[in-house]
């Protein structure tokens, strides 16, 4: 008896000495030193990219100009640099970075969620049903961004949950990209029938769904986009445990404390609810939530603490360098974003299937 | 010796615990799917007790487990987790007294073993960073996975994984700091990949946490001996229901053993224990 009160007296001495300390204000230690390098040197190479990406195109502004065209008084000769930057590429890079950002995010918290490494938007339908969403808005009912949003949130809340429905029920790759091909052949052909009744005005607005684009980008746009986006991000960058624990299965998540259900309903829908307006406002741009989150998992590993905020600023910089590309590679004409993404993402998908979906 | 422990342990608790203190299945019932797997099946797992959980293939012991984890909907009888239902205590509550080792756990992505092995301690938001280090440490010695400190989980063997695992498991485990406070551990077969040395290093350790942190572990093992030489009780399963309960040498019974296994059994005293029979099949 006496060793076990004395354990139990020990378990209360140990209780009241350490105090109460909420570990999200974890000091750094040893191990987390890479991941931190890691995100600022991330960080440094989106401002970099960014004030590169302002400064090129058909109007090239030097960089060095920039602190007087921005907060000093440029010459009266610089007007037209100045109206370029501030309302033309800034709102633009800024959106770039945004999708970038947003798409890298929610296609790392649908890897972990399905626990499979090819989950992303665009592969599995969540992005088309948006598109459908927003097709449908702009075709019966004649579009404006405030009803493209939530028309375009329901058509991928839809298809999120139509896509995890069937791939559990399929369980493993293979289910999740069936369910992936009907849901975007659905889609396709939905928006393929609205395409068809569709007037001519309807007509080019409609075009810009097949691409994606960021530039429809301005600061109305990212004054709406930009809030919730980032709340919506910070909310899902803070459910890294969670995601960690569903590494290992729901059932061990569960044991873990999370009641699981209801962290995937939420999940799932803070996912459409990030989604949904994006394709409303850029048009479906593919593969950035696929690559992203590999490429830094190949790097910094798949602890999601480090995982999602690194994802958020590697999917800035690859959307940043895709718009740049996109707008100089056969300047002055412009390349859609989504087809540059296509083609830098395409091949690397391929390759990917061809190791056999592992990661 | 056990008795005595447990009045021990009722008496240095808050009476809130008391009497109620345990992981309680009375007359449970599951079926899955549309076949029943127990029927009236009854298991009181007390804190400070190492409990093995025996029986046949198909006999009921992992439902039986899993309706022990929450995991599965009971049809008939009821869970208690210190005298609650498990349905009116959270899935976070439930967490922070009782853990739960799977039979096999793979990672959709590989991790580091030290940040898995952290993981144990996510049902514990008040421990600082440097008390979850410091239990991972003692985890880590007690599964005997020290010396995979650094390496990616899924480069490892099936065992060295399982002893990760249980790492893991253990970090949750203690990491529990409401004073008095009883915890459970549950383990599905943790010794199906280890070799002889880990399988009674895992039971030494279980056994130990069992007595000095008051934990209640239940652990579904093959080996009958193995679970003889190590668990203050034994509970066999047969045909979904309880065919024994009680300490070693109550329950290992030549002609019982002989029914629920199917094989011809012979008993020898074990040589140094007394009250710890061996069992040879044949």
């Amino acid at each position: 008896m006496t060793q076990v009160a004395q354990a139990a007296q020990a378990g209360k001495a140990a209780g009241v000495s350490f105090p109460i300390s909420r570990h999200d204000h974890q000091p750094v230690s040893r191990h987390d030193r890479l991941p931190i390098a890691a995100l600022a040197g991330l960080l440094v190479a989106v401002l970099v990219a960014a004030a590169v990406a302002a400064a090129s195109g058909p109007v090239q502004i030097p960089l060095s100009a920039f602190p007087r065209l921005l907060w000093g008084a440029p010459a009266p000769d610089e007007a037209l640099w100045r109206n370029v930057l501030l309302d033309i590429r800034i709102p633009r890079v800024l959106f770039g970075m945004l999708a970038g950002a947003a798409l890298a995010l929610t296609g790392a918290v649908m890897q972990a969620l399905f626990r499979n490494p090819l989950a992303e938007p665009g592969l599995i339908g969540i992005s088309a049903g948006g598109a459908l969403g927003a097709v449908g808005a702009i075709v019966l009912a004649g579009g404006g961004f405030w009803l493209l949003a939530p028309a375009a949130f329901a058509g991928s809340l839809l298809a999120t949950a139509l896509a995890y429905a069937l791939g559990r029920r399929h369980p493993g790759v293979a289910g999740l990209l069936l369910a992936g091909i009907a849901i975007n052949t659905v889609a396709g052909s939905l928006i393929g029938l609205l395409t068809y009744v569709a007037d001519d005005v309807q007509l080019r607005d409609l075009t810009f769904w097949s691409m994606g684009s960021v530039a429809g980008a301005n600061w109305r746009l990212l004054a709406f986009l930009g809030p919730w986006i980032l709340l919506l991000s910070i909310w899902l960058l803070r459910q890294w445990r969670v995601l960690n624990a569903l590494l290992l299965g729901e059932r061990e998540a569960q044991h873990l404390g999370y009641a699981i259900v209801a962290v995937r309903r939420k999940l799932v829908l803070a996912t459409a609810l990030v989604v949904g307006p994006l394709v409303a406002a850029t048009g479906g741009i593919a593969f950035v939530g696929l690559i992203v989150p590999h490429l830094v998992r190949l790097t910094l590993g798949a602890n999601h603490r480090w995982l999602l905020p690194a994802g958020m600023l590697a999917g800035a910089l690859a959307l940043t360098l895709a718009d740049w590309l996109a707008r100089v590679a056969i300047a002055p004409a412009e390349l859609p974003i989504g087809l540059v993404t296509s083609l830098v993402g395409g091949p690397f998908f391929l390759w990917l299937l061809a190791r056999g979906g592992k990661s | 010796m056990s008795a005595g422990g447990q009045g021990g342990v009722a008496s240095a608790r808050p009476p809130a615990a008391g009497p109620a203190a345990g992981l309680l299945a009375r007359d449970i019932s599951v079926s899955r799917g549309r076949k029943p797997v127990l029927r009236g099946v009854s298991l009181h797992l007390r804190p400070g007790e190492l409990v093995a959980l025996l029986g046949a293939n198909g006999a009921g012991k992992s439902t039986l487990m899993a309706a022990l984890a929450g995991e599965l909907p009971v049809h008939a009888g009821a869970v208690a987790l210190d005298g609650r239902p498990l349905g009116e205590v959270s899935a976070a509550a439930q967490a922070r007294r009782r853990a739960v080792l799977p039979q096999s756990a793979s990672l959709t992505f590989d991790l580091e073993v030290d940040e898995l092995v952290a993981m144990g301690a996510y049902p514990h938001p008040g421990l600082a960073p440097a008390e979850v280090q410091a239990l991972a440490a003692r985890a880590l010695d007690l599964a005997d996975a020290a010396a995979l400190r650094g390496r990616r989980y899924r480069e490892l063997s099936g065992g060295e994984q399982q002893r990760v695992q249980l790492a893991r498991v253990l970090v949750q485990c203690l990491g529990a700091r409401e004073p008095g406070q009883a915890r459970y551990l549950l383990l599905d077969e943790p010794t199906a990949s280890l070799d002889p040395r880990h399988q009674h290093g895992l039971l030494r350790a279980a056994a130990g946490l069992a007595r000095s942190d008051e934990v209640g572990v239940l652990a579904i093992l093959h080996d009958v001996n193995l679970a003889a030489r190590w668990c203050d009780r034994l509970v066999l399963l047969a045909d979904g229901g309880v065919a024994a309960d009680g300490p070693p040498d109550a329950v290992l019974d030549a002609q019982l053993l002989q029914r629920v296994y199917g094989a011809s059994v012979t008993l020898l005293p074990y040589p140094r224990l007394p009250g710890r029979p061996l069992v040879l099949f044949e």
